[in-house]
């Protein structure tokens, strides 16, 4: 048996270069070539935009309707005041929705109950529905309430409810990052709980909750599946004015002027992606810099 | 009222006293460090807070078994004893925090100036209001320090004047005051450890309570904090009534009028720890002369 005496003699030199050998070696080269090939897809696919749309990057693509006879003055104002408009309100359904039934799982469903763990379950699978489930799903419920199904409310409540799920589930991950001392010690004062939730738990949650939902609508911002299945229209060539105006949105606008074969067509669709690439990275910038100014240690 | 005590009041002596204790490993010494004082004390405490017959329950676990114990009013109670005895337990059961715990079911009577709190009419956050708690971690909300204070008359709907003097009195008696007046605004997190606790206790006393429960207050603080919290805690007993759950046996020779010894037993059949009363009695006599064999050996050092 080797004894203290014996080991603190010896060298710390290492012996085994366990590091050097040649499976650790070639494993890290595997790992090296996955990421550059990610890296690289996404910069060729960046180029390829960038040099396409270059030309159309101006100021027609922000202030012009887009056109079928002449591609070469088409713009995306439709599609971007479209786009504004079925975010704002996914953002005012999803979230107030989504943020309250996360604070009631979190702080008072009780655990135990069945139903509770049902809805539970559920809400996770829910994340991982495809999207065009949900256009699916109010395209239907649009139908039995005898709502035009092309309009911005329509457009709303189809990404709403993709995003509740992820909603829900950052909300109860910000809630229960808060400690539990800062509960009790509201409790112990005579505090009621929702008292306790309303102006202790919530606000300590709410940098990331915000991380959370802004994320979520980043991703409704992307999205064209359901939209397109609810009948988005893709000619469009006045501004929606109201929840029961017809609309289009970026990525529906791209899908289509993509689908044309003439050459300024695909120039201005590629103008556009380098469009929503922007903002969707402005909106991932502004979710982490919240995430990082407001972040609690505890 | 043949036998009175006395409490002693003078922490910077107790200390001294309690270092010699330690060289001299005497039980009597203890005692003799809550003998110069000046508090008198009645033989039984005219209890404003009962327990009869009080058993806890975590599930099926019974974490304290058939406690019988009156706290007394403008008095500090300690419960001491050795880990898993549960001191704790019994003490989040007197404000209810324990309904927060899931599974946790109180049995017996705990009564609040004659009234059972835990019957069914009674509402939990009024007896939290009126019985008050320090934990043993110091928790302060991140919000600033004058909102820390406020927080409890806010909530709970306090008539106050003026919100302003209430929160520079309970900064004072927290004696807290003098450091942190020229920064009110700046937040809690900012305060160092025995700061944060001496905040903790001035919020508990912005919403005026009867009875402070403290566990393990100052567990997590350095001596000259503990000092200046078991200094509070003195000048706070004219007002108030203090029960505090300690593992340091010093600190409740120092700070407490009666001490109750809890120790944990092995249930017949399933074997489990629960927590039973040993010895309740005034600190000076737990310390002098222990009449249950456990006591002995646990204050002077055997187990625990």
């Amino acid at each position: 048996m080797t004894s203290i005496g014996d080991l603190a003699g010896k060298p710390l030199r290492a012996e085994r270069h366990g590091d050097r050998s040649f499976t650790s070696v070639a494993f890290l080269a595997a790992l090296w070539f996955t990421v550059a090939f990610a890296v690289l897809c996404l910069a060729v696919l960046l180029v390829d935009a960038f040099l396409d749309g270059a030309v159309r990057l101006d100021a027609r693509l922000f202030t012009e309707y887009t056109s079928q006879v002449l591609p070469e003055r088409a713009g995306a104002r439709a599609a971007i005041l479209g786009s504004a408009w079925v975010i704002a309100v996914t953002a005012a359904l999803a979230i107030p929705l989504g943020v309250a039934a996360g604070v009631y799982l979190e702080e008072f469903a009780d655990g135990n109950r069945w139903y509770n763990r049902l809805i539970e379950v559920n809400i996770t699978n829910l994340a991982a529905v495809p999207a065009i489930v949900y256009g699916m799903l109010t395209a239907g419920f649009a139908l039995s309430i005898g709502l035009e199904r092309r309009v911005v409310l329509a457009g709303g409540i189809a990404l709403a409810l993709l995003i509740l799920p992820v909603i829900i589930i950052a909300t109860r991950e910000a809630v229960r990052a808060v400690p539990v001392e800062i509960r009790q010690g509201s409790l112990a004062l005579g505090a009621t709980p929702l008292q306790t939730v309303w102006r202790q738990t919530l606000p300590s949650a709410v940098p990331g909750i915000a991380t959370g939902s802004i994320l979520a609508l980043s991703r409704a911002f992307g999205e064209a599946a359901p939209l397109l299945l609810l009948g988005g229209l893709v000619f469009v060539n006045y501004d929606p004015d109201g929840l029961m105006s017809g609309f289009t949105t970026l990525p529906i606008q791209i899908f289509s002027w993509a689908s044309q074969p003439q050459l300024a067509f695909q120039q201005v669709a590629s103008a556009a992606i380098i469009l929503m690439l922007v903002l969707l990275l402005v909106m991932n910038a502004l979710a982490i810099l919240i995430r990082n100014r407001y972040q609690k240690r505890w | 009222m043949a036998t009175f005590t006395t409490r002693q009041t003078s922490s910077t002596q107790g200390h001294d006293m309690t270092e010699t204790a330690h060289e001299a490993h005497g039980v009597e010494t203890f005692a003799d460090a809550t003998l110069a004082g000046e508090r008198e004390l009645p033989p039984t405490p005219d209890a404003v807070m009962e327990c009869e017959g009080v058993n806890v329950y975590y599930g099926d676990f019974r974490a304290v078994t058939n406690v019988s114990l009156g706290f007394g009013r403008n008095e500090i109670t300690a419960l001491i004893g050795p880990s898993g005895c549960g001191k704790s337990t019994l003490l989040r059961s007197l404000n209810r925090m324990n309904d927060l715990i899931e599974g946790a079911r109180v049995e017996g009577l705990v009564s609040f100036h004659g009234q059972h709190i835990y019957a069914r009419d009674v509402d939990p956050i009024e007896v939290r209001r009126r019985i008050g708690m320090v934990f043993q971690k110091p928790n302060p909300f991140p919000k600033s320090i004058y909102d820390n204070v406020a927080y409890g008359p806010r909530v709970t709907g306090m008539k106050v004047d003026s919100m302003d003097d209430l929160v520079e009195e309970a900064l004072t008696r927290a004696a807290l005051w003098d450091e942190v007046k020229d920064k009110l605004k700046q937040s809690a997190y900012g305060l160092s450890g025995g700061q944060q606790q001496r905040l903790c206790i001035a919020r508990t006393i912005a919403v005026r309570p009867e009875i402070i429960l403290m566990d393990e207050p100052c567990s997590a603080l350095d001596p000259i904090a503990t000092s200046r919290i078991e200094d509070l805690m003195t000048e706070l007993s004219d007002d108030y009534t203090i029960i505090i759950v300690t593992h340091n046996m010093q600190q409740a020779a120092r700070v407490a009028d009666r001490t109750a010894f809890f120790t944990a037993l092995a249930e017949e059949g399933t074997g489990d720890r629960t927590g039973l009363l040993v010895e309740y009695d005034l600190t000076s006599n737990i310390f002098s002369s222990p009449q249950d064999k456990r006591t002995e050996d646990y204050i002077s050092g055997r187990f625990g």
